[in-house]
């Protein structure tokens, strides 16, 4: 066991531990960013004017907007005094002169109150000249819309083992995107102090980037930026590179006018302004043997970038090393690249591609087991990875056997064989309704691909009556990350949690941070609290060490109190001192209380333009088994029963990680069977118009779509060697255990046709999906009865118009 | 205006310098109770969830959710309002926040308080804990082939379906479920509970003169006829469900508000042997509440109705007399063969509700007419049902609804009925299917032939929601699979 994964006797980490913060949010007391600017009461409100054109060159006049009363300025980009640009990549004007997609800010107007503010930006008068514009992904491919470096995954000969395989299947499926709808939407106050500093408090999951965007937009540098973040009610990778715009224009405005300036999107605003998660366009062939193992697979992604680059590059990459998700696969090929769209910037949203690159193998999955025979299960079975093979950018699959450790112990504990034979029992009788269980796995590669985001920084303070107080880099959004974090430096202390408070996140105490995302918050900055701990923990042992009389090494901190080796009798006297009384000492000694924390992930290489290498330190696994019910009547169905087994490692908090692997997966269920991103395709007025901009028409998923019986257990005795205290990271690897939801809905689909027939599914399966699946599968039911022959109708492959194995367009 | 003002948390609250278009929500956060959370501002997600002191039906109180995103402020003239912080503190946590808070019920907590009113609202539910249930027929008792046991409905009686207008992005709901299902008793002393056995608040007239319109509650029926005769753009407005919507979303400032919600001649509910007549006013909880079971067909619509944050303000008049060809309760009605109570200050008159809508959004009531309430005939249908086909089981709005009854004599259908919804500009009849229907014995044959009829009732559209093609095809299964839940016995009876 490394230094990093070992825990001391009576951790801390490890111990159910509500958030943080529960009883502050149950009651209200929590404070989000816009609650700031409630009080701040003088603060001014931004308002955008948006584009009512998909794609066009726009002309404001903003005289009109400074008629309304209680209008105060309004901002254009001839108010900027750095650089134009609220992006990293330099795609992104803060001010466009031409509009990118329907709904982009052009102007800000800057109200008394917000009505002042939203009537302002609605007498703003816009000139537009209109552009041709692309919408759809077809419509990109049609056009060659793309942007940024297209990118390949490639192993052995996927064309010659395709064209020898026994059994080949293709397929072309587009997959819709998602929405992160975190309850609070975009918000940041800034305010200008008496020395010149420009706070902002911002709803950010990456608050360096952010105060990094707002110095280049006002032209200062990042010493004169301070961004707080205080928690975020959500941000599920929409607050990674989003908020930057925001906090620009508000500091902006805070500049021009030496007032707080506030700025909330509305829930419209917000859907219509900000990015979501990529919708792809899937183009795949994949050969298998007689016995159902994979051969080869080929496969072309496109992924919708919307109209900037954003971070689709490593979304993409995300998704090409994710396409294998838990499964060998001797010849790959996968080619991935990003198409340019008059929409909003598609960004991260948890799982940050992984989960579209799964859906390509769990599709081929799902789609070849009836047309080879084998049920669905023991396909995937077959197919998992075994201990010694690699993926196929070159990663060894280090520790592949829990997949199988995994798979079994979930497939007893949910009782899946029995169910599966009730289930049969019961689609027999039942002629309208039809029920499935399906299983499906989880492999998912946890590090940032962009290798300098792997570190991170934590500043320490103890105090001289032993209360202690950390920094840190990460930010709250939800995931019990400050939680995390508590308990860590509780542990490595050895102080109570109660004894230790948790500073909100400000780019002033830690700088340079990365975004909290890509699951790493608690693997990185609990390396960097760990580690300033720890620097404090030897100082103070050497003091402690005197006052003991034992040698420092010699000394042990547990439960607030600090003592010689050998157990500590607890309350009865006996040479040990309270971990205020040693702080007090070492401070009376000039001993230094506080440390600076610095971790960086060991062992990482990728290649980016070869896609070869280990890009990550490890892998996250889990299964899951979901029991639907799908009503031939209406397409809907009920999530009667989901079992999960998740390795998280050794949890650092069992009742963080358990909401983390339940909430994920939710989440990954809305994205696969209900959730539905809409847009006016049509040539008419509207087109490019997000249809879904409003909590009425886009819906998530509520209580009635959690699964009835939800049984989710973390995996025993799991310790990762190469993570803090044993742990793993769990933001994202559950949301695609929901893969059973859709494959259990295909396999319903299924049985109300013939055996042995594919079922093709849309994705989302909404109701009407399904229920176009379901009068598919009920026309080949009929076919098949009113064939004299009762031959089977199912052949090896889809049908339609052949399909070149790997387009070349790309 | 100092004379006006709402009791927040136990302390009074001058309704100064509000606008006639604030909201509470926005008003609440103004006072810095800021634990009232904006997420959508159209009544969809609950983050801004508050409990009212409404009337129960003994002369008591009766805690009731609400979405403040979706009331005036000045209708809360004169009532009381309790918020998350009231409730509770961080150090003294009321029961519903502690249960929340041990259970991991909140992860980024924004959604928290707004679900914490509304458990609180059914921890308050009088005859919660003896089992009563909140709902005469839980709707999913319809989507059960086998008898599966009720997963809506915890042992301590809490009923989940309080929770349904509260969305949660973070935890996939499970934890929420379970402090919801570890609720006791209130204790002895709270004083929520005590408050329930004392009178709620009465109704005050209310004059708000505002920057941007006025906001009027009128003491009376007849002096709201006359504001409604002499200004004929003023908006009426009941639960305010819809006024929410179009004062946050689209931005419409009303020159004249007048609140009917709480006149007594809207708020009457009389089960006579001739016919059931339902005050226009009445919440639609409280009408599910007091007809408790009286109108089958109504206690399948009330559940899929929006959310209970929703029905706990908005009326059967407010959704008749907004007129969306996608409410849910015309279908229903229809299907009732209802009638509209039309009262203006020349007097009253009585239209049938199939022939009460006129076109988008248009119907035959004249300006300075209120829907004073709706009739139901008497005997009701022996087979019927209520299907509504959208995304979302509960809290959604209809892709396609169908109300549905059948009058059976020998097996043989004597009367049909069935109304229509998100099929035309309109809630519609579907009299071409009702013709096939009459006089054919209730066989899958007859289902069948009298389902592709139904299938081209109706001029559906594609959008956001459904295909034109999905609709037709959810109008032909509804009946489908209303034959199926209703087989007849070898005797010709429904079994």
């Amino acid at each position: 066991m490394s230094e990093l994964a070992a825990r001391p006797i009576d951790p801390v980490v490890g111990r159910p531990t509500p958030h943080e913060s529960g009883a502050l949010h149950a009651t209200g007391h929590a404070v989000y960013t816009d609650d700031l600017a409630a009080r701040a009461g003088d603060a001014l409100t931004a308002w955008p004017v948006q584009s009512e054109q998909a794609h066009a060159l726009v002309t404001l006049d903003v005289a009109p907007a400074l008629e309304v009363p209680g209008v105060v300025r309004v901002l254009t980009a001839a108010d900027v005094p750095g650089v134009n640009d609220a992006g990293v990549k330099h795609d992104e004007p803060l001010f466009p002169g031409e509009a990118m997609f329907h709904g982009h800010a052009l102007a800000w107007v800057l109200g008394e109150t917000a009505e002042a503010a939203r009537l302002g930006a609605a007498a703003v008068r816009v000139e537009y000249e209109t552009l041709p514009s692309v919408i759809t992904v077809p419509e990109a491919i049609e056009a060659g819309s793309f942007q940024g470096i297209p990118r390949t995954i490639r192993r052995g000969d996927p064309e010659a083992a395709l064209a020898t395989a026994p059994h080949v299947f293709e397929g072309v499926i587009e997959i819709g995107g998602q929405e992160h709808f975190y309850l609070e939407t975009h918000a940041s106050l800034a305010r200008v102090d008496s020395e010149g500093q420009v706070f902002v408090d911002c709803s950010t999951q990456h608050p360096s980037e952010t105060q990094e965007i707002v110095a280049h937009v006002l032209g200062l540098p990042n010493n004169r930026v301070t961004v707080q973040a205080l928690r975020m009610g959500g941000g599920f990778g929409g607050k990674e590179m989003q908020p930057h715009g925001f906090a620009a224009i508000a500091a902006l405005g805070a500049m021009l006018t030496g007032r707080a300036v506030r700025l909330r999107l509305n829930r419209t605003q917000d859907l219509t302004m900000t990015g979501k998660r990529h919708p792809f366009h899937i183009v795949w062939t994949a050969g298998f043997d007689d016995d159902g193992r994979i051969v080869a697979l080929a496969t072309t992604l496109t992924s919708d970038g919307g109209w900037s680059l954003d971070l689709s590059e490593p979304v993409m990459g995300r998704a090409l090393c994710h396409v294998d998700n838990a499964y060998w696969i001797p010849h790959f090929v996968a080619q991935g690249r990003v198409a340019k769209t008059n929409k909003t910037s598609q960004t991260a949203f948890r799982g940050f591609g992984g989960p579209q690159g799964m859906f390509v193998i769990e599709e081929v999955l799902g789609h070849a087991a009836p047309a080879l025979g084998i049920d669905p299960a023991s396909l995937r079975e077959r197919n998992l990875y075994r201990p010694g093979q690699t993926t196929p950018y070159g990663q060894p699959v280090r520790h592949a056997e829990r997949l199988r450790t995994i798979w079994e112990e979930l497939r007893r504990s949910s009782d899946f064989d029995a169910r599966r034979a009730r289930i049969a029992a019961f689609n027999h009788e039942h002629d309208d309704v039809k029920r499935a269980l399906a299983i499906t796995p989880v492999k998912f590669g946890i590090s940032f691909t962009l290798t300098a985001y792997n570190q991170a920084g934590a500043l320490v303070h103890v105090y001289k009556d032993g209360s202690v107080l950390v920094n840190h880099g990460g930010t709250e959004m939800g995931q019990g990350l400050h939680t995390k974090m508590l308990q860590v430096a509780a542990t490595a202390l050895g102080v109570p949690l109660e004894t230790v408070r948790l500073a909100p996140t400000r780019t002033d105490k830690v700088p340079n941070t990365s975004a909290t995302a890509a699951s790493s918050g608690a693997d990185l900055n609990g390396g960097a609290v760990k580690h300033a701990c720890e620097q404090i923990r030897d100082r103070m042992a050497a003091v402690a060490g005197r006052m003991l009389g034992v040698d420092q090494r010699d000394v042990r901190f547990s439960g607030g109190r600090v003592a010689g080796l050998g157990p500590v009798p607890m309350g009865t006297g006996g040479p040990w001192f309270t971990f205020a009384q040693v702080a007090d000492a070492a401070y009376h000694q000039r001993v230094q209380l506080w440390a600076a924390g610095f971790y960086r992930t060991e062992g990482l290489h990728w290649d980016t333009e070869r896609m070869q290498g280990e890009p990550f330190k490890y892998f996250a696994y889990g299964a899951a088994a979901t029991e639907v019910e799908v009503d031939g009547f209406t397409g809907a169905h009920r999530m009667l029963r989901v079992d999960i087994l998740h390795d998280v490692g050794d949890s650092l908090s069992p009742i963080i990680d358990l909401g983390q692997v339940e909430g994920a997966f939710v989440q990954g269920a809305g994205w696969l069977t209900l959730e539905e991103l809409r847009w006016d395709t049509t040539d008419g007025p509207g087109r490019g118009r997000l249809l879904t901009q409003s909590a009425s028409t886009y819906k998530l998923p509520s209580f009635s779509e959690m699964p009835e019986e939800f049984n989710v257990r973390l995996l025993e005795h799991a310790a990762e060697d190469g993570a803090v205290y044993g742990s793993k990271a769990v933001g994202e690897p559950p949301l695609m255990l929901a893969f059973s939801v859709r494959e259990a809905i295909r396999e319903a689909v299924g049985a109300f046709g013939p055996e042995g027939r594919s079922v093709e599914l849309g994705s989302p399966a909404t109701g009407e999906a399904t229920f176009r699946a379901i009068l598919a599968a009920r026309r080949d039911e009929d076919d098949r009865t009113d064939a004299a022959s009762g031959a089977t109708t199912a052949t090896g492959a889809t049908t339609g118009a052949p399909r070149p194995l790997v387009p070349s367009d790309s | 205006m100092d004379h006006i003002g709402v009791m927040v948390n136990g302390r009074r609250h001058p309704l100064q310098g509000v606008s006639a278009h604030s909201t509470a929500l926005d008003w609440l956060r103004g006072i810095g109770l800021t634990g009232c959370k904006e997420g959508c501002a159209e009544g969809e997600c609950g983050a801004c969830a508050v409990l009212l002191a409404m009337p129960d039906d003994h002369g008591g109180t009766r805690w009731t959710a609400v979405n403040a995103c979706l009331v005036p402020v000045a209708a809360l003239d004169g009532q009381e309002v309790v918020t998350a912080e009231g409730l509770g503190s961080p150090e003294a946590p009321h029961p519903v926040q502690a249960r929340l808070a041990e259970a991991g019920g909140s992860q980024c907590g924004y959604c928290t308080p707004g679900f914490a009113c509304s458990m609180a609202g059914e921890f308050y539910r009088a005859g919660r804990a003896a089992g009563d249930a909140a709902e005469p027929q839980p709707a999913d008792a319809e989507d059960t082939v086998d008898g599966r046991a009720d997963a809506h409905h915890g042992p301590n009686g809490f009923d989940l379906h309080a929770l349904s207008g509260n969305l949660c992005r973070c935890t996939g709901y499970r934890p929420i479920r379970d402090a919801a299902y570890a609720l006791g008793e209130p204790e002895a002393g709270d004083p929520l509970a005590d408050r329930r056995s004392r009178p709620a608040p009465d109704v005050v007239a209310t004059r708000l003169d505002g920057p941007d319109g006025r906001f009027v509650r009128p003491a009376s029926l007849d002096e709201a006829l006359g504001l409604m005769r002499d200004e004929p753009d003023a908006m009426v407005v009941a639960g305010t469900t819809d006024w929410g919507v179009d004062v946050n979303l689209r931005g419409r400032r009303a020159p004249l508000s007048i609140a009917i919600e709480r006149l007594p001649e809207l708020r009457t509910l009389d089960l006579g042997d001739a016919g059931i007549e339902i005050g226009a006013a009445l919440a639609l909880s409280e009408v599910e509440r007091r007809l408790d079971g009286a109108v089958p067909l109504l206690a399948e619509l009330f559940p899929r109705f929006a959310s209970p944050l929703i029905r706990n303000r908005a009326t059967i008049g407010g959704n008749l007399g907004t007129a969306s060809p996608i409410g849910d309760t015309a279908p229903a009605l229809l299907a009732l063969e209802a009638r509209v109570v039309l009262v203006s200050a020349a007097g009253e008159r009585e239209v049938d509700l199939a022939d009460y809508f006129t076109g988008y959004r248009e119907t035959v009531r004249r300006p300075d007419e209120l829907i004073r309430a709706v009739r139901i005939p008497l005997p009701l249908a022996g087979i019927f049902a209520f299907h509504k086909v959208a995304k979302r089981r509960f809290d959604d709005i209809s892709s396609v609804a169908v109300g549905l009854a059948l009058d059976l004599d020998d097996g043989v259908i004597a009367g049909a009925r069935i109304g229509l919804g998100g099929v035309a500009a309109t809630p519609i009849r579907a009299r071409a299917t009702e013709a096939v229907l009459v006089g054919r014995p209730w066989t899958l044959e007859t289902a069948r032939d009298a389902a592709s009829v139904l299938g081209t009732e109706g001029t559906p559209m594609s959008d956001h929601r459904a295909s034109a093609e999905y609709r037709s095809l959810m109008l032909g299964t509804a009946l489908l699979k209303l034959h199926r839940s209703t087989p007849l016995t070898p005797e010709g009876v429904p079994a």
